[in-house]
């Protein structure tokens, strides 16, 4: 099982190795959208302090959503997805696998540049480890939960939108207490209970989002 | 059954909000604004509760491959989304006057707005699909991860430190609030679970007529009207 977890993650790389622009996209959007927020509010360093944990993962989260439809896309189109379905290697292995590549290709690069985002946002270096530590946890969330958004929606006309929609209500609480924990460490409270709550998070999707991918998968293709 | 359904929400109606206007006596502390819990909290009861119910016959429907059970998960969905939308208004015209706020972003209200949206996203998905089953078993799925929401809703006043009040009325202790209030308030939490499953069952029937269309019973049916 090892051995097509791996092979599955390394192909998806290698696709998108081709297209780098893909990843990148989502990479440019995510710091765009972040830069954009002080643009809007105004300046003000203390309201900027204020904001920025959640002004981050929001631009994390939209960001994303832009490129969970992606997911399966490419080989639902070409018949890929329909071998992987009847293939005797488990499905749920496979959505794992695309669950890990696209975090790898999305979450890992969005978590690394935020410590850059927070420091347009005047964030103290306490807050601003916090805020890699929540976002390493917190994103692999949104590659599972997505992953189940993304099937749903396959094929389905206006998916982008409507995988928004989706997608969104349940990564709710992974924002709250994302942001939640830098906001608990620019007050002095020690975010451990934050951080390991979205623990918790990412162990109960990485049950719930794959098993509903897949039955999701099964869905749209028959 | 839709008639007598209906009747019975009817009269339960006129039967709570008799005793919410007439015989419940004024709040010591809230004066008459207290009234709108006779609107709030079964509109929030029922919220939950379909959910779970729709959930459910998502779930049966998924499980045992039946078509009636999606259409009842999408004849109840959008009674459910209406509830939800009727606590959150009603709640928010209370705060406004007790608390001080339409809204604030506790752990009670927030996670309500979220069931709306679970709600709505369910609603979006099933109409954005073509194909009636494959609608129907991608919804189900939908529903069934969603319905996490609800424990988190029903237990956030505990979990949190909430500006929503607790529990007053629970299974295993005595309600802490006075018995005319508590009857208006089971009388109209009554009627809005007749009214719900009046309105389920009327939709569910346009949903068999619409979706079986080509069968013969529904042709003969039409000829005959």
């Amino acid at each position: 099982m090892l051995q097509v977890f791996s092979f599955i993650v390394r192909r998806e790389l290698r696709l998108a190795l081709r297209r780098k622009g893909d990843a990148l996209n989502v990479l440019v959007f995510f710091v765009v959208v972040a830069s954009l927020f002080p643009l809007g509010v105004g300046p003000e360093p203390n309201q900027l302090r204020a904001m920025a944990a959640g002004v981050v993962w929001i631009a994390a989260l939209l960001a994303a959503v832009l490129s969970l439809p992606r997911l399966f896309a490419a080989d639902y189109a070409d018949g890929t997805l329909e071998q992987m379905l009847v293939a005797p290697q488990p499905l749920i292995v496979v959505v794992l696998a695309k669950a890990a590549a696209h975090w790898l290709l999305t979450g890992l690069p969005l978590a690394l540049a935020a410590p850059l985002i927070g420091l347009q946002y005047d964030l103290p270096a306490g807050a601003l480890g916090v805020l890699l530590a929540s976002l390493l946890i917190g994103t692999p969330v949104l590659s599972l939960l997505g992953a189940a958004g993304a099937a749903l929606t396959l094929g389905v006309r206006g998916g982008g939108a409507l995988l928004g929609l989706l997608v969104l209500p349940l990564f709710v609480p992974v924002l709250v207490f994302g942001a939640g924990a830098v906001t608990a460490t620019l007050i002095g409270i020690n975010p451990s209970a934050h951080l390991s709550l979205l623990g918790a998070f990412l162990a109960v999707s990485s049950l719930i989002g794959p098993w509903a991918a897949c039955a999701a998968l099964r869905v749209a293709l028959d | 059954m839709i008639p007598w359904f209906s009747l019975l929400a009817g009269m339960l109606a006129l039967a709570g909000l008799y005793v919410a206007f007439f015989v419940a006596p004024t709040d010591h502390q809230q004066g008459e604004a207290y009234r709108i819990i006779f609107l709030h909290v079964p509109t929030a009861w029922m919220s939950m509760f379909l959910y779970v119910v729709m959930a459910g016959w998502a779930g049966i429907g998924l499980a045992l491959n039946t078509r009636l059970s999606g259409m009842m998960a999408s004849a109840i969905a959008p009674t459910g989304a209406m509830f939800t939308f009727l606590a959150l208004w009603s709640g928010a015209l209370w705060g406004r006057p007790t608390w001080g706020a339409y809204w604030v972003w506790d752990a009670r209200l927030t996670s309500e707005l979220v069931l709306l949206f679970l709600y709505l996203g369910f609603i979006a998905l099933k109409s954005a699909i073509p194909d009636p089953v494959r609608a129907d078993r991608a919804g189900a799925i939908l529903a069934l991860v969603g319905v996490v929401n609800v424990p988190i809703i029903y237990f956030s006043v505990q979990w949190w430190n909430t500006l929503h009040q607790g529990a007053s009325v629970s299974l295993t202790r005595a309600p802490s609030m006075a018995a005319t209030m508590l009857l208006g308030m089971l009388l109209m939490a009554l009627a809005a679970w007749m009214y719900s499953i009046a309105t389920a069952l009327a939709r569910v029937r346009s949903i068999i007529l619409e979706r079986e269309r080509d069968a013969e019973w529904v042709r003969l049916q039409r000829a005959a009207t």
